[in-house]
């Protein structure tokens, strides 16, 4: 006999038996029943945000620095659509959510009632799947199904819209166990004769490169161990997409940097340069490939996804294999040890040789001060002051994000939470209070820009209220500096509206909210003020006003191929010279 | 002039100027889909046809097992093999989508389509119109003095032709199903 109960309480009820511990949301009218159930009981944990759209972002952060699908709770019509940003985020960057909606009654769906918002249509094109629940008796079973897909395959967030009366009305409760979910289960396990193609290529390659993507965090850590093991015994180079970062040491001796628009020279030319590319994870992003026709030319290409769309949707490869990374490394490594463990040493020796005569480029150069901080040198002084603690980055969306992946080294996966795909601005923060929320007593710093960190600045409000102590390290250059050095570059020097006009007083603001707020402008005090960021017990925002007019490099900008890098030295008047532009 | 060369006024410098124009030629596909029967799954697939670019040319669907509550779609778009490829992937990522096959490459299969034809018209022409509907197999589903309502299958490129002999003889309207198709033997 199942047991009968009101649909909210088989919200809450169905939450637990996932396993739930923590819910971000905001009420409204149409989730009354459920805040009412989740009053009255005290396994699940609820936070408050300020804005749904923090909500997700935080969901995003607990969800990828855990490994856990993250859970939101908002109300209809206005609690669902400041929730879109953050769903299509985590369907670009493929991070599993359970979204739970209010809706309007059933019987007054379609009416334009109050607060109605098509929710299931709004977010169709933005989560991976998404469900109407207009009987009670389907509630709990949907819940189920909607872990269950969230989860599995390339994860991704989903939605179910609940009726406030389906929430009212009683039913039975399905357990787990009960829920249908067999015709979903994709395919984990790569094809072996493919997988031995694969250890074929990589025993003759002279010049192989593994590049790994999100999809090996995303396997969890076990994918990120045995990519270690492999990468370690070939001897292999390996770069990694933004995403990536993390799963494959920056410590390790195979490691060359992040690869792509931004990504290192070395990185950049190997995967120019390869013979033999073996893709882990990713896929293909235009911000990695640059133009089409001129993406490594040269190279056999092996594809390791477990989603089939992924594959030839932008790159055509020689050997796709479809599968989950953690179970196809798993048979590489196990295929490649039986055969006798070989690898081209001659071939890989020269290699090595090239790329070590790329690394001394130094692409990462930049010119130092010491009359204003250049933020590359707050990010190497963080990066220093922090270095083998166990800390969890995550970051806004512009130059400081970029700087960040180039100059702070990730050594474990899941310790490094940015918005790829979308590019969201305002993702940072909100993601940090997360990430806190998961791991109270780890070090989590927000690397932001200023204009980005405004976006969704309300959420001083939950930090200060849960108590979560998370460093907001601000490398405030007055400017959307991204923006800017596009203008810059692309744009004739025409710096249309990407200033940061009227900005709070940082330190005030921190403090109206009851944090610790800090600014730092000169080089020389800037150790002492990171370590009383560091010190400090509680939120703290660090306002670091650094040099203004700082370019990005090395960068390949859009539609170039890898050997057209610019590295530049970032000189701050004027465009950067012709001569910065390199050919190979 | 900026400091990268680019010419006042180009846009190639666009951000999204990147793709390759493929040497591939375009071919038509005809596609079918076995779905669960739930409510949007036609809004997930003609959401992902018009999100991303592909182009339909005819889709019908229906209920086609009321146990098993499953739904059958044919689709019939053009694209080149990878375009193809991609449309099949993507339709597979689609959550309530059990199986997709491409039909065109996938060994025989027969395709039908159902149209209606409304033809206006009295004297030799009302007389010429029943003929060819005759050679056509055409039924006659409704007549007035006037008129015809024409119902006819076959093969797209038939119910075409018909339509091109109707043209001159009156034809005032026309309804078409599009296709439904399967796989020929089992
Ligand atoms: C929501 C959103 N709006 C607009 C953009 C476009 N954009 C990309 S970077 C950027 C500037 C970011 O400025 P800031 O946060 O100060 O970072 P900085 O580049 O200066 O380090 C903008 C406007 C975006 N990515 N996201
Ligand atoms: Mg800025």
């Amino acid at each position: 006999m199942s047991r009968q109960m009101t649909g909210a309480k088989m919200v809450v009820q169905a939450l637990k038996d996932q396993g739930v511990e923590v819910v971000f949301g905001y009420p409204g009218g149409a989730v009354l029943p459920i805040y009412d159930e989740i009053f009255q009981q005290n396994d699940i944990r609820h936070i408050l945000v300020r804005h749904e759209q923090g909500a997700v972002h935080m969901a995003e952060g607990y969800a990828r620095s855990t490994g856990k699908p993250g859970v939101v709770l908002v109300t209809s019509g206005p609690g669902a659509t400041n929730a879109v940003t953050g769903l299509t985020d985590a369907l670009m960057d493929s991070i599993p959510l359970v979204v739970l909606t209010g809706q309007v009654p059933t019987f007054m769906i379609g009416t334009d009632g109050f607060q109605e918002a098509d929710t299931v249509g709004i977010t169709r094109p933005c989560t991976k799947h998404n469900w109407l629940v207009k009987d009670t008796a389907k509630l709990a079973e949907t819940i189920h199904q909607a872990f269950h897909v969230a989860t599995h395959g390339r994860p991704g967030p989903v939605l179910i819209d609940i009726p406030k009366d389906v929430q009212f009305a009683t039913g039975p409760y399905s357990a787990v166990r009960e829920a249908r979910v067999a015709h979903y289960q994709p395919k984990v396990k790569g094809d072996l004769a493919r997988i031995t193609e694969l250890v074929e290529l990589m025993e003759k390659a002279e010049r192989p490169v593994f590049y790994t993507g999100g999809g090996v965090i995303n396997s969890g850590p076990g994918a990120s161990q045995l990519l270690r093991e492999l990468a370690d015994a070939t001897g292999f180079p390996v770069t990694s997409t933004l995403m990536g970062l993390g799963a494959y040491p920056a410590s390790g001796k195979g490691w060359i940097g992040m690869l792509g628009m931004h990504g290192l020279y070395e990185a950049n030319l190997a995967m120019h340069g390869c013979d033999l590319m073996i893709n882990l994870g990713a896929r293909f992003d235009d911000r990695i490939t640059g133009r089409i026709a001129d993406f490594s030319p040269r190279s056999k290409k092996a594809h390791v996804d477990i989603d089939p769309s992924s594959i030839n949707k932008v790159i055509h490869v020689d050997l796709p294999i479809v599968g989950d990374v953690g179970h196809v490394l798993e048979d590489l490594l196990k295929v490649w040890k039986s055969r006798g463990r070989k690898v081209n040493k001659d071939g890989l020796a020269k290699w090595w040789g090239q790329i070590e005569q790329w690394k001394l480029k130094k692409c990462l150069t930049y010119k130092g001060s010491d009359k204003v901080i250049k933020p590359q040198y707050a990010l190497e002084r963080l990066e220093a002051l922090t270095r083998g603690r166990d800390r969890y980055i995550t970051t806004e969306v512009g130059q400081h994000q970029m700087w960040a992946a180039q100059f702070l080294g990730f050594d474990a996966p899941n310790r490094w939470m940015t918005s790829g795909g979308l590019g969201t601005m305002g993702y940072g923060f909100p993601a940090s209070i997360g990430v806190q929320i998961a791991h109270p007593d780890a070090l989590v710093i927000n690397v932001a820009g200023e204009a980005s960190w405004l976006m969704n600045m309300q959420e001083m409000g939950t930090a200060t209220q849960f108590r979560t102590p998370v460093k907001q390290f601000i490398l405030n250059n007055e400017r959307l500096g991204m923006v800017r050095q596009w203008q810059q570059l692309l744009h004739g020097e025409r710096y249309s509206h990407s200033w940061s006009e009227s900005l709070p007083d940082f330190v005030k603001l921190a403090e109206a909210f009851g944090w610790k707020g800090i600014q730092c402008k000169d080089p020389k005090q800037l150790d002492d003020a990171i370590m009383e960021m560091l010190d400090h017990d509680g939120p703290v925002l660090f306002d670091c006003l650094v040099e203004k007019h700082e370019n990005c490099f090395p960068m390949i900008p859009s539609g170039r191929p890898h050997n057209e890098m610019l590295l530049g030295d970032a000189s701050t008047e004027g465009a950067i010279q012709a001569g910065g532009a390199v050919l190979v | 002039m900026s400091a990268l060369n680019i010419k006042k006024g180009s846009t190639s410098h666009s951000a999204y100027d990147l793709r390759d124009p493929h040497a591939e030629i375009a071919g038509r596909h005809t596609l079918t889909v076995l779905t669960d029967n739930d409510p949007g799954v036609l809004a997930r697939v003609a959401g992902l046809f018009t999100g991303r670019g592909y182009n339909i040319e005819s889709l019908t669907v229906a209920e086609v097992d009321h146990e098993g509550h499953l739904s059958r779609f044919t689709i019939v778009t053009t694209g080149t093999p990878t375009v193809i490829e991609q449309i099949k992937a993507q339709l597979g990522r689609i959550v309530p989508v059990h199986e997709v096959h491409d039909l065109t490459v996938e060994g025989a299969s027969v395709e039908r389509e159902l149209a209606l034809f409304k033809v206006a018209g009295t004297g030799e022409k009302r007389v010429e119109a029943l003929r060819l509907a005759d050679i056509f197999r055409a039924n006659v589903v409704d007549s007035t003095l006037e008129s015809f309502v024409f119902e006819i299958t076959g093969t797209p490129e038939k119910i075409d032709a018909f339509a091109d002999l109707m043209r001159p003889l009156g034809l005032a309207d026309v309804a078409r199903t599009g296709v439904a198709a399967l796989p020929r033997g089992i």
